[in-house]
């Protein structure tokens, strides 16, 4: 092999399959399945007074009905709080049905099992629940007011407080040429996958085994999950995650009542069952994100330089808090960026609210971050009348600090230490990219036409491939196939082809010869699960090391066989071959077939492995010690803290001054995830969380009302752009490996999405010269925003 | 075709066949008159290639072709497209593979991630260049733009479009058919 | 999200339609694109005992352009009126607004009719049809009936539809001499239903000055809301309008609500703003001899 593959645009062996329609989501299996619907509640709080299954077991084609009374010890209690924190003194999760009390509309009530889910509608239609509604908590701040309780326990409503300083914060403001205070606001958004979740079971009571699909980003631990509310052995119980139409963060949490309540009931009815979750039921039983309210001091010199940045702010966690406070630990942490920071307090509740829980989403806390602390840059720079890329350049580390480490810890208990990065590069980069010093020149122009035309910048630092660890397998088969797996699932991020590419690299084949299996615990049982931009670095690093542990068996085996000094061997077009000299060499393939001493040639590539073909030495073992028959390996990537990508946006927008309507004209990135696997799959990663980025900015929120109702639970208010609102992309990479893995990876899955509020917000306010403190924001808000600063000019 | 039965009504709870034509072969199968064209095509038929990402016409993903246009297979019952001709997803790649001149230029321009609204994109895009053999690049984002991506932000997608719609005007082949066998690559090999 | 069920007819002929609807009265609807009916359907926002099918009835497909009108038949779906250019052609707003309707897609397979049927208060076709002083027909087993346009749209999602009856067509006048007429909205995505929009025609005497003047509003009121803007506008050149009265006159008379998407003031706004672009581009046209 002469050109590397990592780093090549190869096309994606996922495609053909996906584009032909041979795609297998969860959906697409078990067309004889029972199907299930859920009775949700219409009421965000409320206390079950009765449920009367009424004519519901009259319906055509139903098969049972379960409320919370008929469900075994184990399935009343609570779901599992994920992931503890010693701050959280207050945690509450649902139940897998409720028990006499709702928290939120479309909370599960009742589970109905049909022939399909036409017949599990009429039923679950025709259940009558008796609601004591009781009065709604909606909104951080009026969590916070505690007027009224969302659990009877908790009378503040306050799941945790925590507090990290470095410096003193407080004392450096004080003593600050300036100082501003303001608050800065981000409303509720979600993931909102294509595909929603669902989830399959299969009991078969001859093996008395479990087989569940289930759409998940965690299927190792849906498994334990699902085996231990089910008292089974983990080996009794496989869960596959098959294709994924998109997870962004939501599919990350688990397990779902339904992916309890699945399988039990196929277990308990002895037949296949199935939930496909429907948009509706998506919008309210899905979790959400992004809400929370900042209260910002910070004091700065005359270069704008920040000496001291206090920032209390408030997340509304919904409900429950089933994951834990890992979104307001990242928002707290994150939010440094690129700035070197040494006098920085956060402190933040975490707060319960009668609404669809909070779990992360695409940035997982980060945008909230980003969005402080780019809004905060942006006010210093106008406060003091300065060019807002001075301003982040007087702030920003320099690549000689690197690595840094703030005092903080992060989202997974360790370090908050950035790993390398180069700022300076990456803003003088994006400053061409986008032509930030010729808009001055554009804006001119476009305002003797009569338009509005307005630039905005935005940096984000992303810890990226936390722990603990990931794993993979590679198996080089006696046909020449290689095998890889990995826990973790995919749902679109082109795993099967960067790995394959990973593997091939290192063992010399051909890309077409590997084929990797992700997210099917028959496969590969031990993971953790795909979040947090994860999956390249540690399943990407775990591939890579065990692929070098398979490269180095070839090379013993070849060693011997080839007589030749293994440091003279190298693997390359399917061969292990001797360097220099390409033709003295021994198929791959044969390689594996040698490395498993056989007793029964089975087939005639086989004999040369049986005992009397190959019969090696006869004073030792035919399996040395401290080897394993066949040619593969298992390794792990456990890295001590995360590593840290960075990137910048930068916008153009047009805002029309009769309407206030926002267009977006040019949008640039700069962008350094470190060594890239896979340019292409990157951009792709870029492109879509840009978009998801856009849609948080001017078009996405969840509405709820003071009762607690969700107003725009479907696609025709809940506004995802569509290809007529998401503008052309630029991108321009930087390339900075991590120090911290072999293959000096960091993770790109989030990035796109962070700074897009962040930029948007700054442009808009420089087109209009309107301060804009909340997003996202659409058209109507903005020509409100700028009726009320004309009125107060 | 059932024109008696169906002209005189059929209960709510009953059963009537259904007969269409996918992908040029007649399928039938016993309906309720609510059953959905989406389910009727994934469940009944088993073309599991045809999404369903919402059930009320918003994102695209059940897209398929009735006659030849374009139309939202979860607005439409099973039971009005009786005696009509379909294509789906599983319609366009050659019998050998061989993917059709859309699927292969989603493929050459990453239009794709999870590849769950994909079918609805391809689909959208043969009845969309059928009618605009000779699209500008604002044709094509207003022409994709009643479907919906999450995962790719459309830069690929609309990369795709223009890369067949190029194509398909070179050869004159109508988007709407089955691609020949050994008319494309087979799509299996991993090109860099 | 699956619909309920229901009893299912699908009349060959329009007099086996009407038989069916008789009989059936109050518990049938009937189903023609289904881009309105089955999301509602599939919702279970509504229950219909039984849907009686236009999908499978030979005729009331027909597009007929005579001299004085355009009439558009049940079948006729967004998408082949938008293509007719006969039709377009002859009343050319009809197109300009058919542009601004949902998706391709969606247009494929909604009838132009089913839109002024269902009411939507943001859809445009209503608009058009209340703005060019329109008619729907409709039909019984017993006879027909012809309703006016501001007769026959009553409030939101709500059209003078009689149980047994039948829309079976629409009927837009042709505008005279020297009119010209614009379409405007503003939606958060393209093809969503409107935030505001407005229809207008001008029409200008042998001097090109605006001699009569009208618009017709989506989304600020329970239907479209039509207003004459003969009065503050006649006489002005129609290179030089002065529509700040006419803004106002508007903005007085239009009735719109908050909502998750905009603030009824928002709306009260970008309706004069739309109106004041809209009639601008009318009078342009009404002056280039009332073709676009
Ligand atoms: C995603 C999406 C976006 C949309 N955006 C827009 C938009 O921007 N603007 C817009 O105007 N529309 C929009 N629509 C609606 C679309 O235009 C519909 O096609 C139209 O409103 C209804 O036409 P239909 O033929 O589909 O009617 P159906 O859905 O079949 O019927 C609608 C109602 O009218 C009744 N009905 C229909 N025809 C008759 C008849 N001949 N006689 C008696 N009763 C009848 C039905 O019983 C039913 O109550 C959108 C739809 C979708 C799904
Ligand atoms: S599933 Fe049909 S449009 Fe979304
Ligand atoms: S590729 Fe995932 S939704 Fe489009």
């Amino acid at each position: 092999m002469t050109t590397s593959l990592l780093g090549a645009p190869v096309a994606r062996s996922e495609d053909p399959r996906l584009l032909r329609g041979e795609g297998r989501f969860v959906d697409d299996l078990g067309h004889d399945a029972f199907e299930v619907a859920v009775v949700r509640s219409p009421h965000a709080h409320a206390r079950i007074v009765d449920i009367d299954l009424g004519d519901a077991l009259e319906v055509d084609g139903l098969i049972s009905v379960y409320t919370f009374d008929d469900l075994p010890e184990r399935l009343r209690e609570p779901l599992p709080l994920l992931i503890p924190h010693p701050s959280l003194t207050a945690g509450r999760t649902q139940h897998v049905l409720a028990d006499g009390e709702v928290n939120h509309v479309g909370e599960a009530v009742a589970l109905v099992v049909a022939e399909d889910r036409y017949a599990a509608e009429d039923a679950a239609e025709r259940i009558m629940v008796d609601y004591d509604p009781l009065p709604a908590v909606v909104g951080p701040e009026r969590a916070l007011q505690a007027d009224q309780a969302v659990h009877d326990d908790i009378a503040d409503n306050v799941a945790a407080h925590l507090e990290q300083e470095i410096g003193d914060a407080r004392a450096a403001i004080a003593d600050a040429a300036h100082r501003l205070s303001f608050r800065l606001d981000i409303e509720r958004s979600a993931s909102t996958p294509m595909e929603t979740r669902g989830t399959y079971a299969r009991w078969d009571a001859d093996d008395q085994r479990l087989r569940l699909y289930s759409s998940t980003q965690a299927p190792t631990s849906v498994r334990a999950a699902v085996a231990a509310y089910l008292g089974l052995d983990l080996a009794q119980v496989e869960c596959i995650a098959p294709d994924i139409g998109g997870g962004f963060g939501v599919k990350i949490m688990h397990p779902w009542p339904e992916e309890i309540l699945v399988p039990w009931v196929a277990r308990e009815l002895g037949h296949d069952v199935k939930f496909t979750e429907d948009r509706r039921e998506h919008f309210v039983s899905a979790n959400h994100e992004r809400a929370q309210v900042h209260q910002v001091e910070v004091g700065f010199d005359d270069e704008g330089r920040v000496l001291g940045l206090d920032v209390e702010f408030v997340h509304d966690h919904g409900a429950y808090i089933p994951y834990g406070l890992i979104v307001p630990i990242i928002t707290s942490t994150q939010l440094i960026g690129p700035y070197k920071l040494e006098n920085y307090r956060v402190t933040f509740d975490s707060v319960y609210t009668n609404t669809t829980p909070v779990t992360p989403y695409r940035g997982a806390g980060r945008p909230q971050g980003c969005f402080v602390m780019e809004r905060t840059i942006d006010r210093i720079a106008a406060h003091l009348g300065r060019d807002r890329t001075e301003v982040r350049a007087a702030n920003f580390l320099q690549p000689e600090e690197l690595p840094y480490d703030f005092g903080l810890v992060f989202q997974d208990g360790r370090a908050y230490r950035y790993d390398s990065g180069d700022f300076p590069g990456s803003l003088s980069k994006l400053k061409e990219l986008i032509d930030w010093d010729g808009f001055a020149a554009r804006k001119a122009a476009a305002a003797a036409e009569g338009r509005l035309l307005g630039i905005g910048l935005a940096a984000y630092v992303e810890g990226t491939g936390v722990g603990p660890y990931e794993g993979g397998h590679v198996l080089v088969e006696p046909n020449g196939s290689v095998q890889v797996s990995t826990g973790l699932s995919s749902q679109g991020q082109g795993h099967q082809t960067a790995f394959a590419q990973i593997a091939a690299e290192e063992l010399g084949v051909d890309l077409a010869d590997v084929k990797v299996v992700t997210g099917d615990t028959r496969r590969f049982p031990y993971a953790v699960g795909t979040f947090a931009s994860r999956a390249a670095v540690m399943s990407g690093n775990a591939i890579h090391l065990a692929a070098r542990k398979v490269r180095e068996k070839a090379l013993r085996i070849a060693s011997e066989a080839l007589e030749v000094d293994a440091e003279d061997l190298e693997l390359a077009d399917g061969k292990v071959r001797v360097k220099g000299s390409p033709d003295t060499s021994i198929d791959l393939n044969v390689v594996a077939t040698m490395s498993n001493p056989l007793r029964y040639a089975f087939d005639e590539a086989a004999r040369i492995a049986t005992q009397f073909t190959q019969p090696g030495d006869p004073n030792a073992p035919p399996v040395a010690e401290g080897e394993a028959p066949g040619l593969e390996a298992t390794d792990y990537y456990s890295p001590i803290h995360s590593t840290f990508a960075n990137g910048m946006h930068a916008v153009e927008v047009e805002v029309d001054p009769d309407t206030s309507d926002v267009r977006i004209g040019r949008y640039a990135v700069v962008h350094d995830c470190g060594t890239l696997v896979n340019p292409r799959i990157v951009e792709g990663q870029i492109f879509g969380g840009v978009a998801q980025g856009v849609g948080g900015a001017l078009y996405e929120r969840m509405a709820y009302d003071e009762h607690g109702q969700l107003q725009n639970a479907s696609f025709m208010d809940f506004l995802m752009p569509y290809a007529t609102e998401v503008p052309r992309v630029d991108v321009d990479h930087l390339e900075t490996p991590s120090p911290l893995n072999p293959l000096g990876i960091k993770g790109a899955g989030e990035a796109g999405v962070i700074p897009g509020a962040a930029a948007i917000a700054a442009a808009i306010e420089d087109a209009t010269g309107v301060v804009i403190d909340a997003m996202p924001i659409s058209p109507s808000q903005l020509h409100a925003r700028r009726l009320d600063a004309a009125s107060t000019t | 075709m059932t024109t008696n039965a169906t002209a005189t009504g059929i209960d709510a709870h009953d059963r009537v066949e259904v007969t269409v034509t996918v992908n040029g072969v007649p399928r039938s199968s016993q309906v309720q008159p609510r059953r959905l064209l989406s389910d009727f095509l994934r469940h009944d038929l088993r073309l599991t290639g045809t999404h369903v990402g919402c059930e009320h016409g918003v994102c695209g993903a059940c897209t398929v072709l009735l006659d030849g246009a374009p139309v939202r297979s979860c607005l439409t019952f099973a039971v009005s497209v009786d005696g009509h001709e379909l294509t789906t997803i599983e319609g366009l790649a050659a019998a050998d593979g061989g993917l059709h001149p859309v699927q292969q230029a989603f493929r050459d321009h990453h239009g794709l991630q999870c590849g769950f609204c994909t079918p609805g994109f391809v689909v959208s895009a043969c009845g969309f260049l059928a009618e605009h053999p000779d699209p500008d690049d604002e044709q094509i984002r207003e022409g994709m733009a009643g479907n919906l991506c999450r995962c790719t932000g459309y830069t690929g997608i609309l990369g795709a479009v223009r890369q067949a719609a190029d194509e398909l005007r070179a050869t004159g082949d109508d988007p709407r058919q089955r691609t020949r066998d050994g008319a494309t690559a087979s799509g299996e090999e991993v090109s860099s | 999200m699956k619909p309920p069920a229901f009893a299912y007819h699908a009349p060959r002929t329009t007099d086996e339609a009407l038989a069916t609807l008789g009989e059936l009265g109050d518990d049938a609807k009937v189903l023609a694109g289904g881009q309105s009916l089955v999301p509602l359907l599939n919702m279970r926002l509504a229950a219909p005992a039984a849907l009686v099918d236009l999908a499978h009835l030979d005729g009331l497909d027909a597009i007929e352009v005579s001299d004085d009108r355009v009439r558009v038949e049940a079948r006729v779906t967004h998408e082949r009126l938008r293509r007719h250019p006969a039709a377009t052609d002859a009343v050319p707003l009809l197109r300009e607004a058919l542009d601004w309707v949902a998706h391709p897609v969606i247009r494929n397979r909604g009838t132009a009719l089913g839109s002024i049927v269902h009411a939507d208060p943001a859809a445009e076709l209503p608009a058009v049809l209340s703005l060019l002083g329109g008619q729907v027909e409709l039909a019984t087993s017993g006879g027909t009936r012809t309703a006016a346009a501001d007769d026959y749209l009553l409030g939101p999602l709500e059209s003078d539809t009689r149980p047994g009856e039948l829309a079976t067509a629409l009927v837009l006048p042709r505008p005279g001499v020297r009119t010209g007429a614009a379409f405007d909205e503003l939606s958060r995505r393209h093809g969503d239903y409107a935030l505001a929009g407005v229809a207008v025609t001008v029409t200008l005497d042998a001097d090109l000055a605006v001699a009569t003047a009208r618009a017709a509003f989506i989304g600020v009121g329970a239907t479209p809301v039509r207003v004459d803007l003969t009065d503050s506008l006649s006489g002005q050149a129609h290179d030089a309008l002065a529509p700040a009265d006419a803004v106002g006159l508007a903005r007085d008379v239009i009735e719109p609500t908050d909502d998750i998407h905009a603030t009824a003031d928002y709306r009260r706004h970008l309706a004069g703003v739309l109106l004041e672009r809209a009639l601008t581009t009318a009078a342009g046209r009404a002056a280039a001899g009332g073709t676009a």
